[in-house]
């Protein structure tokens, strides 16, 4: 049973824009998405799915909800796809924003169930269809979609204008100065061998992340720059609201920069979406088979930091610390491995979660579930409660979450069921651990 | 009316069930042709490794969290493909149409198999109506649809022994076999044509694209 609470939530990216819908024009754009835009794939998972209900037990929402059937993925389906597909496109304003609830909160397009179901369907490409349709309807939560207009006014995420991304580059080289005597930002430089590129929150709220990197690059010895312009921003919140246009036009910038700097590989920050719609869902939606330059995950350049010696590692984190597989990134990448590779290398006490690797819980805050802002954060912690469960089982103190989404979305949920840890993202511990050249 | 099931009904049964699924794949193959994703990611090796570990028992990590139901399914179906390919007494039917024949299951086998069909799909009916996360997601057609495949085994199980008048029964043991053919290419049961491709694809995404295993 959908929870009260959670379908009185008022938010006016979903019920205003509701109101402005004509039947004719719901019916019309389903229809189109359905027929046209999907077509083949969506009806082969429609057809296959023979009801069997395995997919349930994948689901961290449908397990944190004491098994309630209807938040089970293949219900999730039923309560949006099915009927509009049964009803031919004939659906009201009641049903889009229950299916905006689904599609949007209660769903991270994780992937997880397609591990579970014995077809490998596709269950999240379909709740990302339905987010596809409401988009396209106007039809998104608030706080989302005002992150998507950002993407499109902006290139990126926060709204940064071009001077703040400069200002906070050379506050954040001041900083790392302070830290590290000779650590420079250097902005547009040709030829470089690595562009450093960041999630859109890090210059708006997380900015010493920056300086982080800036001193591990300059440890590492490595040969980098930064964009001073548009493009710098990896992240991709249009890729979650359905705003696949906006998406693509994202991605396109942020692979020219690279390109115009004829740097040979691109290194992310810590974040998951990021790599997904750096590395996957962009490249796809403009037609490219890869992207232009290969990308190399903040795990993926550490581990190949450490293990090549370039960085050395003088102490180790000594609480006891678990570990957040991103959905993203160990789903998404299999990165579960290097990850460890490199919390081991600096940390004392390290306690794996169980289940882990591709089996870890989603923590339900990517896949533009955080996103979606304060009116729905009460229904996404009642969706994490075995999130909470599972790092409260480990006994560790610290949740090392190398993933902005995660990053958040645990610090919530720590802070809701009061499992008195706290979060980190590894750069942070590596500017603790590594040894730094003498001045 | 036996001479029409075991005449003109067989050809039509087997032309339906061919002739659908041909059909249905290649309209599929047509509408995919503006597919940009699935198309290109599909790869043999990681496709087929997702596919060989699914298609093992308890290959799947939630097959091993649900034994009974991993347990009932692989063998319903096993019994399902086999029963009627290697069973005597259709043998005996296609040597004298058409002259060609096989080995065929020992009588007592084939019984055992096709009573597994039957509590299969009696187990697969209990399930539907007992579990909620089942239930919540079922309609009348997943019932019919169980009956649909269990109705040809019930009736020729019964035919064979000779439970109820042989006239009668074989004729609609020869009809709910027919009719289970030709609905095959046109509803869920399709997922025999479908899943090889949704698993190769998953795998494939998983495996190929992405570096990480989707069992």
């Amino acid at each position: 049973m959908a929870d009260l609470e959670d379908m009185k939530v008022i938010d006016p990216g979903v019920d205003d824009n509701i109101a402005k819908l004509t039947p004719e024009r719901i019916e019309q754009t389903i229809n189109r998405v359905l027929t046209q835009e999907s077509a083949a794939r969506l009806q082969v998972y429609l057809e296959t799915c023979v009801h069997c209900g395995l997919c349930a037990e994948s689901c961290q929402s449908y397990i944190s909800r004491d098994r309630d059937p209807d938040f089970a993925p293949v219900a999730k389906v039923k309560d949006t796809l099915w009927e509009m597909v049964k009803r031919k496109g004939k659906v009201d304003g009641e049903f889009l924003h229950n299916a905006a609830r689904i599609a949007f909160l209660e769903c991270g397009a994780c992937r997880r169930c397609s591990m579970y179901c014995p077809f490998g369907i596709d269950i999240s490409y379909m709740i990302m269809t339905v987010r596809r349709i409401l988009n396209l309807l106007g039809v998104v939560p608030q706080y989302l979609q005002d992150t998507t207009n950002s993407h499109a006014a902006t290139m990126n995420q926060m709204w940064v204008q071009q001077d703040d991304w400069i200002d906070t580059l050379m506050w954040q080289e001041e900083d790392a100065r302070a830290e590290l005597a000779g650590t420079r930002i250097p902005l547009d430089k040709e030829g470089a061998e690595i562009m450093y590129s960041v999630i859109g929150p890090e210059p708006k709220i997380l900015a010493q992340l920056i300086a982080n990197m800036a001193i591990i690059f300059k440890v590492a010895g490595a040969d980098w720059t930064m964009p001073s312009t548009d493009g710098w921003d990896n992240s991709n919140m249009a890729m979650y609201s359905g705003d696949f246009e906006t998406m693509g036009r994202v991605e396109r910038l942020h692979w020219d920069r690279a390109s115009q700097l004829k740097v040979k590989r691109v290194v992310m920050g810590e974040c998951g979406h990021a790599y997904r719609g750096a590395v996957y869902d962009g490249p796809r939606w403009l037609g490219w088979p890869k992207p232009p330059i290969p990308m190399v995950h903040a795990v993926e350049y550490y581990y190949e930091l450490i293990k090549s010696g370039r960085i050395k590692i003088a102490r180790k984190i000594e609480e006891p610390v678990t570990v957040q597989d991103p959905c993203n990134i160990v789903r998404g990448r299999g990165l579960h491995d290097k990850l460890r590779y490199v919390i081991n290398a600096i940390c004392e006490d390290f306690r794996d979660m169980e289940p882990r690797y591709e089996h870890n819980y989603c923590c339900q805050a990517g896949g533009g579930l955080i996103n979606c802002g304060p009116p729905w954060k009460r229904s996404r912690m009642k969706s994490n409660r075995i999130k909470a469960d599972q790092i409260h089982d480990t006994g560790a103190h610290l949740v090392i979450t190398p993933c902005h989404n995660c990053h958040s979305g645990i610090e919530d949920i720590i802070g809701f069921y009061k499992l008195g840890c706290h979060v980190s993202f590894i750069s942070e511990l590596l500017v603790k651990t590594i040894e730094m050249p003498e001045a | 009316m036996y001479q029409f099931v075991s005449g003109p009904l067989v050809w039509i049964a087997f032309i339906g069930f061919f002739g659908g699924l041909l059909y249905r794949f290649v309209a599929m193959a047509q509408l995919a042709k503006k597919e940009r994703v699935v198309i290109p990611t599909l790869s043999a090796k990681f496709g087929g490794r997702s596919l060989v570990h699914w298609v093992i028992p308890f290959g799947g990590a939630s097959t091993r969290k649900r034994p009974f139901f991993t347990l009932f399914s692989f063998a319903f179906h096993v019994c399902l493909l086999l029963t009627p390919l290697f069973l005597m007494g259709h043998i005996v039917l296609w040597q004298q149409a058409w002259g060609v024949s096989w080995w065929s299951l020992p009588e007592g086998a084939a019984d055992v198999m096709t009573l597994i069909v039957i509590f299969g799909g009696l187990f697969f009916i209990v399930r539907r109506l007992v579990c909620p996360e089942v239930r919540n997601v079922s309609y009348l057609s997943d019932f019919l649809i169980a009956i649909l495949v269990v109705a040809p085994f019930l009736t020729g199980y019964i035919a064979h022994k000779q439970w109820l008048p042989y006239q009668t029964i074989i004729v609609i043991h020869a009809l709910t076999g027919a009719l289970w053919l030709l609905a095959i290419p046109w509803t869920r049961l399709v997922h025999m044509l479908w899943f090889a491709f949704t698993r190769a694809f998953m795998g494939s995404e998983f495996g190929a694209v992405r570096h990480s295993r989707d069992w």
